[in-house]
């Protein structure tokens, strides 16, 4: 796959940014029982940590599990090690984003883009340009158009994107986050 | 008169309007003071914490202190999503470096002295549930409900401290103080999809097709929720599946708000009842009227 990573510095960042001790998992795999996301995966929860015990970064980082994972807590809630799956995911998929690695699930990694997108400009969530975006820029033009006319006539969706007055508070605190990770990823 | 800052969070001004509607009305019908916070922004929801936790934190943190600055300690959340994403950074700050670096990225000090509940535990609480329970003059006779909560109301159980992570039971005991019926079933802390539903739509269409069969299994007439993700996922929905040959499905999916807005006779309109892509008035209709005292 693309891109070189060394797993000693992934790893690293992973347990820093997370807080988890990889060492600390025995592979009982009660998360991947558990997982709402089994049939969709190729690697289990349980998988993608044992790569990451095995020195093989890589594996876990261009994985479609990866970016599968919608952090629905099952995992950690039942863990007997009190591993912090869905942190480690986190730390390494934030660590993919800050290397400019191409995610196995590209579309997962575009929604999450224009959705953080919309709150840096505006501050809040604005659905229509969500939709717009996720959808120009995934390729999948026609995705949930059938709902938008419902969902405009409910006023569940609006013509007119929210705007919060601070936006510039809100941009400063994207600008000082990306900073912060930007140096961690790179240490 | 109980007060509380209140974050509605983006989905409550948007697709969840129904669950704003029914939110603020019955908090007014029970005394329940919300006092929204100003010129609140996003809390990140599924994306922030994705891409970079410094940003989840610090979006949340800015939140916090203007919560803290309505004068309120206590700040209510109905937005399952939104309270996990407080209650995150809420124990990030437990840690003294991390906790500096959370304001470091927010640019100013952040509040530890808010309590963050969600809207569910407020209406729990016995003094209000016992108000409640009197107040109700139009029972939900005969009403099936599934009582769903979803992931992130309880789970992970040290961060959210709500109720029990694998069968939890304040939602159960709200609706049968409502007068209905609650069914068992195995999907009430079970995944949606969640923030899938655009990127990866046949995921979502899945497990939510499997929640909608699991409760209508179970002989429910309907679905009772508190989170605006798990609503819309499970609600807007139902049409793809049927195209896409996952079930028939036409079960109403009520946010638990809702619920109580009807048993204390509050009119359909004000609750945002017609807002539902899935006809959800007839079901309501079967409901006996009642008399307002």
């Amino acid at each position: 796959m693309s891109g070189s990573a060394a797993s000693h510095e992934v790893l690293a960042f992973v347990e820093a940014a997370s807080g988890q001790k990889l060492r600390e998992c025995y592979q009982c795999s009660k998360c991947a029982a558990g997982c709402p996301l089994g049939q969709a995966v190729d690697l289990s929860p349980q998988q993608i940590i044992r790569a990451l015990q095995l020195g093989q970064a890589e594996r876990a980082l261009d994985s479609r599990g990866l970016w599968m994972c919608v952090g629905c807590q099952t995992c950690v809630t039942r863990c007997p090690c009190e591993v912090d799956l869905p942190r480690v995911m986190d730390a390494l998929r934030s660590y993919a984003l800050a290397t400019h690695r191409p995610a196995a699930l590209g579309e997962v990694a575009v929604f999450h883009r224009v959705f953080l997108k919309s709150i840096e400009l505006l501050g809040r969530v604005y659905e229509v340009g969500l939709i717009g975006g996720f959808n120009t820029l995934s390729g999948h033009l026609f995705d949930s158009v059938d709902l938008a006319w419902p969902l405009l006539v409910r006023g569940k969706i609006k013509p007119l994107p929210p705007r919060i007055r601070a936006r510039g508070e809100v941009a400063a605190i994207f600008a000082r986050a990306e900073a912060r990770r930007a140096m961690e990823a790179t240490r | 008169m109980n007060a509380y800052s209140y974050y509605p969070g983006c989905s409550l001004h948007g697709t969840a309007v129904e669950y704003g509607l029914s939110t603020e009305a019955v908090c007014q019908a029970l005394g329940v003071e919300l006092r929204e916070v100003d010129d609140w922004n996003c809390c990140g929801a599924s994306s922030a914490h994705v891409a970079n936790r410094w940003l989840a934190h610090g979006l949340v943190a800015r939140n916090m202190r203007l919560a803290r600055a309505t004068g309120l300690r206590d700040l209510v959340i109905p937005c399952a999503a939104c309270f996990a994403r407080f209650k995150e950074t809420q124990a990030a700050l437990a840690d003294p470096e991390t906790a500096a670096a959370i304001e470091e990225v927010a640019g100013g000090a952040v509040p530890r002295d808010l309590t963050i509940d969600p809207l569910l535990a407020i209406l729990s609480e016995p003094g209000l549930l016992a108000k409640l329970q009197a107040a109700v003059v139009r029972p939900l006779a005969g009403l099936k409900l599934a009582p769903y909560y979803g992931c992130l109301l309880t789970r992970p159980p040290e961060v959210a401290r709500f109720d029990d992570p694998e069968d939890p039971q304040t939602l159960d005991r709200l609706l049968r103080v409502l007068g209905a019926e609650v069914v068992s079933w195995p999907g009430k802390t079970a995944c949606c999809g969640s923030s899938l539903a655009l990127s990866r739509t046949e995921v979502v269409l899945d497990l939510s097709h499997q929640l909608l069969a699991w409760a209508e299994e179970a002989g429910a007439d309907a679905i009772a929720t508190a989170c605006p993700m798990c609503h819309s996922n499970l609600d807007m929905r139902q049409g793809q599946m049927r195209r896409a040959g996952k079930g028939d499905h036409a079960l109403p999916v009520y946010y638990f708000t809702e619920l109580v807005g009807v048993a204390l006779g509050i009119g359909n309109s004000e609750l945002g009842i017609s807002r539902h892509l899935v006809e959800a008035a007839a079901l309501l209709g079967r409901v006996p009227a009642g008399t307002r005292s």
